[in-house]
């Protein structure tokens, strides 16, 4: 499972303060927190606080040097992109994102190709989110297809069939595990597969037990990668347990603490 | 008509830990030589799709006590040296080409001669001062009693850089404290068993030893006797490890000499089954047959007794590293 680690997003109103105010520290321990839960990528976002490309490349090498874990570059903003990229120290990384959208996938490709990142496209396109399990697949199909074209193996495709609050459209979440399931035959190996987790949970009472939930149900349809809180341990305990059902991990009695510890310091 | 052959090439995520044994006067140490085992980044001798930047390395094996019970074919070779470690060790080295050596404290068992910790040290002693090569020092088997005698051996041979072992589920505090103390590396066993193998690494590093300082011996089978299961524990530890589980990532030993030297296909002499063919020719090809494929498995350090064995197995070594003909 890539566990994607979402806390480093300006989203969150301490690492906005962090990027207006250039506060390496408290960057450097959430970096430092997540990857010690076995964070695979730290998602770096400079969301609404800043319109600076520089500020991404800062964010992104404060990240550096805290850890080595890969990172996972967010911004809808295809400059703000590449200063994130080029800020980059030759580690691991992943362009988080682009859409279905010709024009976008275009730009970003050959950027997944220039910097040898990995690239996530979200099932969206210009008529806005899916509204079913069909349009999630053209989408990614459509990605998935253009991507490989652009050169990039199916192991370097992040497809994100688009997760909708489950409070608010409850039939879309059973939508995106249908996608899941047909976006694992779009090629063997298939791309992998990954959603924005906490989208689910939003306004909800039960938060964390809605969120392992559906991860552990996804994860049954093929579902491989997650944008999440890693910070939640019962969430990572499910997932290192449907590791072992699945059979991708090997069972250990300390199996648990083994799944953070299997990336190593 | 060319068929084309698909490119069936993998790549991996994570190398196998590189694990140096052995400490030179510039390390801190006395050795004249050392061995580094581990690194690959692909299936063994996959050299097509990956590296392998150290060939596996072979120690032999010595006794601080004769032994006794080693069948006269593998006997033989030693008979003149077994009262002595230091003399045993240097034969191994000068005479048969042993690349590390593994003093195994056979006669502090309990159960046997009951050897005090201070006979270990002294039998730890006359090794390092006989020979220049890496030592890997494995205790008698009873947890006990290995408590009691490692805690002199590891400081006695205190910067060194030994490979001790071993550890398991059950027992792991000691050693790992004394390879923290006196900077060892260690041994972590398990009876054929993969989740076991990877619980005893996980508890290791859980009291602070870090997993690159650690060897997985999955515990070793002689062909015929439940090779095939260890080899698949082998194989699988690698897979795992290569695809980015650290836990599993470390080096493999295997114990080939003992297992072997207690099968009959191994010692039965000629004059017991004379149809079984020359006894002295047998059991060497036994355990070097054992070793090619624990090769194959993923072996990284192969304790062996034989000398023709050893010989055999090195020429094997070489010609899958891609040298020789």
């Amino acid at each position: 499972m890539i566990l994607i680690g979402e806390r480093i997003n300006a989203g969150f109103k301490d690492i906005a303060r962090a990027i207006q105010e250039k506060d390496p520290e408290l960057v450097k321990n959430w970096a430092v927190k997540q990857a010690e839960q076995g964070a695979d990528y730290l998602d770096v976002n400079i969301g609404a606080a800043s319109k600076k490309p520089e500020d991404m490349a800062w964010l992104v090498q404060t990240v550096q040097e805290a850890v080595p874990t890969k990172i996972s570059v967010d911004s809808t903003n295809v400059e703000i992109m590449e200063a994130g990229l080029e800020a980059l120290d030759g580690r691991g990384a992943l362009i988080n994102s682009t859409t279905a959208d010709p024009g976008k996938l275009e730009r970003l490709i050959p950027l997944a190709a220039k910097y040898n990142t990995s690239l996530l496209g979200v099932a969206m396109d210009e008529r806005g989110s899916p509204p079913d399990a069909d349009r999630r697949v053209e989408n990614g199909a459509m990605i998935f297809a253009m991507a490989t074209d652009g050169g990039l193996e199916p192991e370097r495709i992040i497809l994100d069939p688009i997760l909708m609050p489950l409070k608010f459209m409850q039939e879309q979440v059973s939508h995106v595990l249908e996608a899941i399931s047909q976006y694992i035959l779009l090629s063997d190996p298939p791309p992998h597969i990954s959603v924005g987790l906490s989208n689910i949970a939003s306004k909800v009472t039960e938060r964390r037990l809605i969120v392992r939930t559906f991860l552990v149900m996804a994860m049954g349809r093929g579902l491989d990668a997650a944008i999440c809180n890693v910070m939640d341990n019962e969430m990572i305990a499910a997932v290192a347990t449907a590791e072992l059902i699945l059979n991708k991990e090997i069972y250990s009695d300390s199996y648990v603490r083994a799944f953070t510890a299997r990336r190593g310091p | 008509m060319t068929i084309e052959i698909p490119d069936v090439k993998k790549t991996w995520t994570n190398p196998i830990h590189a694990v140096t044994i052995g400490a030179t006067a510039q390390e801190g140490g006395t050795r004249t030589s050392t061995v580094t085992v581990g690194g690959e980044t692909t299936l063994p001798f996959y050299h097509f799709e990956g590296e392998m930047p150290n060939a596996p390395a072979i120690a032999m094996e010595v006794w601080d006590v004769p032994g006794e019970d080693w069948p006269d074919a593998v006997k033989e070779p030693f008979s003149d040296v077994m009262t002595d470690p230091g003399a045993w060790a240097k034969k191994c080295v000068d005479e048969y080409g042993a690349q590390l050596i593994c003093l195994r404290l056979k006669g502090c068992d309990p159960n046997g001669e009951k050897k005090s910790p201070e006979d270990a040290v002294s039998a730890t002693k006359r090794v390092l001062e006989s020979v220049g090569v890496p030592l890997i020092i494995w205790g008698c088997g009873n947890t006990d009693k290995d408590n009691e005698v490692f805690p002199a051996v590891a400081e006695a041979a205190s910067g060194e850089n030994c490979l001790l072992g071993t550890i398991t589920e059950d027992n792991y505090k000691t050693l790992t404290a004394l390879g923290t103390a006196y900077k060892h590396k260690l041994i972590a066993e398990s009876p054929v068993d993969i989740n076991m193998a990877k619980q005893v690494n996980i508890l290791a590093m859980d009291v602070g030893f870090p997993p690159e300082n650690i060897l997985i011996y999955p515990s070793t089978g002689a062909l015929g006797y439940g090779i095939e299961y260890v080899y698949s524990i082998m194989e699988r530890l690698r897979i795992a490890g290569l695809k980015g589980d650290k836990v599993v990532a470390m080096p493999i030993l295997c114990d080939i000499g003992i297992e072997v030297w207690g099968v009959k296909e191994a010692k039965a002499p000629e004059t017991e089954v004379p149809e079984w063919g020359d006894g002295k020719r047998r059991g060497p090809l036994w355990e070097a047959a054992t070793a090619y494929v624990y090769l194959l498995a993923g072996a990284d350090i192969l304790i062996m007794r034989h000398p023709e064995a050893l010989q055999m197995t090195k020429e094997t070594i070489d010609r899958l590293m891609g040298g020789g003909a």
